[in-house]
């Protein structure tokens, strides 16, 4: 039950990220021209409802539908070092693969393979990341 | 309705879709992050027997796996089954650019051709790029704890300042690579 849900949701988020062309390499590079509102228009709207959407939940303590336990959601840690190194590591990456990790998703399953690449690429990423983390300014 | 959800979806109704997203998976007790799967994929392959950030109980996410492959899923439906045009509604100053930069499809594709054909499975300096953007994202975004919708989305919707640090980032980077390395890297493949 609980998979079905979870996967009907990621199948909406898929067709979502296709049909806004989020997943669009071309969208990206148009947004870091400033060619476009378009991309600003989706995470602005995305972020200005999901300002309310999260001010409701807390403030009507709303439950989960799964386990009736009311919704926790958790503050980010302090600090500033590894989010504006790592976001702007992050930021290069988007920029060159045109795709962040759930656009990469969609757009594997909209049949543009070398994205594999990238999944793998961004795993091992990943995975380095792990690996150096202590040596890393947090 | 069935002519305006075909069409490639106007911001307004994308943004909207996605705060759905944001909310079911509230609803559901997760959270909305793309990028921690990755970090699951690490440790279902046994990186946590080398590396202590892998060493987590996996099977806890794996919803988030479960909400990636419905992702893959739905990028098929709506490639095959639902958009109606190929065409894409791009600026013609970005059309223009990409053009003087040897990328011809912009406006006519989703993906440009040059690195998401097949053909880029034998084009080594294609592949390079590939790896390169792929590894960048893949390490920022865990080094940052986010991505566009860990960070940007739900963060931000929980008025988070480290998320607004995080996406300044993410616009610093992307804005110095897409405007002073993107164009050499290109001009270069299209030699």
């Amino acid at each position: 039950m609980k998979t079905v849900l979870f996967f009907t949701i990621g199948i909406l988020f898929g067709i979502i990220l296709y049909m806004s062309e989020v997943a669009s390499w071309f969208r990206i590079y148009e947004m870091f021209q400033f060619d476009s509102f378009h991309m600003y228009g989706v995470i602005g709207t995305a972020v200005f409802l999901g300002v309310i959407i999260v001010f409701i939940v807390k403030k009507f303590k709303i439950k989960s539908i799964l386990d009736s336990a009311p919704i926790a959601i958790p503050n980010k840690e302090k600090g500033w070092k590894r989010y504006l190194f790592g976001g702007i590591i992050f930021g290069s990456g988007w920029a060159i693969s045109g795709a962040c990790p759930g656009p990469m998703f969609s757009l594997l399953g909209a049949g543009f393979l070398p994205i594999l690449i990238v999944i793998v690429s961004a795993t091992l990423g990943t995975f380095f990341y792990g690996f150096i983390q202590h040596k890393l300014p947090h | 309705m069935i002519q305006f959800l075909t069409q490639p979806w106007p911001w307004y109704f994308g943004g909207f879709m996605i705060s759905i997203i944001l909310f079911l998976l509230l609803w559901t007790g997760k959270s909305f992050g793309m990028s921690s799967n990755l970090r699951t994929l690490c440790s279902m392959m046994g990186a946590g027997k080398k590396v202590s950030f892998f060493d987590f109980d996996w099977k806890a996410q794996r919803w988030n796996l479960i909400v990636a492959l419905g992702v893959v899923l739905g990028g098929f439906i709506a490639s095959n089954y639902i958009v109606s045009t190929k065409s894409m509604d791009l600026s013609q100053n970005t059309v223009d650019q990409l053009l003087a930069m040897g990328i011809q499809d912009a406006g006519k594709s989703f993906a440009p051709e040059i690195l998401f054909s097949n053909d880029a499975f034998t084009n080594p300096y294609v592949l390079l790029l590939l790896i390169l953007g792929g590894f960048l994202v893949g390490f920022g975004a865990r080094y940052s704890g986010g991505c566009t919708s860990g960070h940007a989305i739900s963060g931000l919707s929980n008025i988070q300042l480290p998320s607004l640090i995080a996406v300044f980032g993410f616009f610093a980077g992307g804005l110095l690579i897409n405007h002073f390395i993107l164009p050499l890297l290109l001009k270069t493949l299209a030699i």
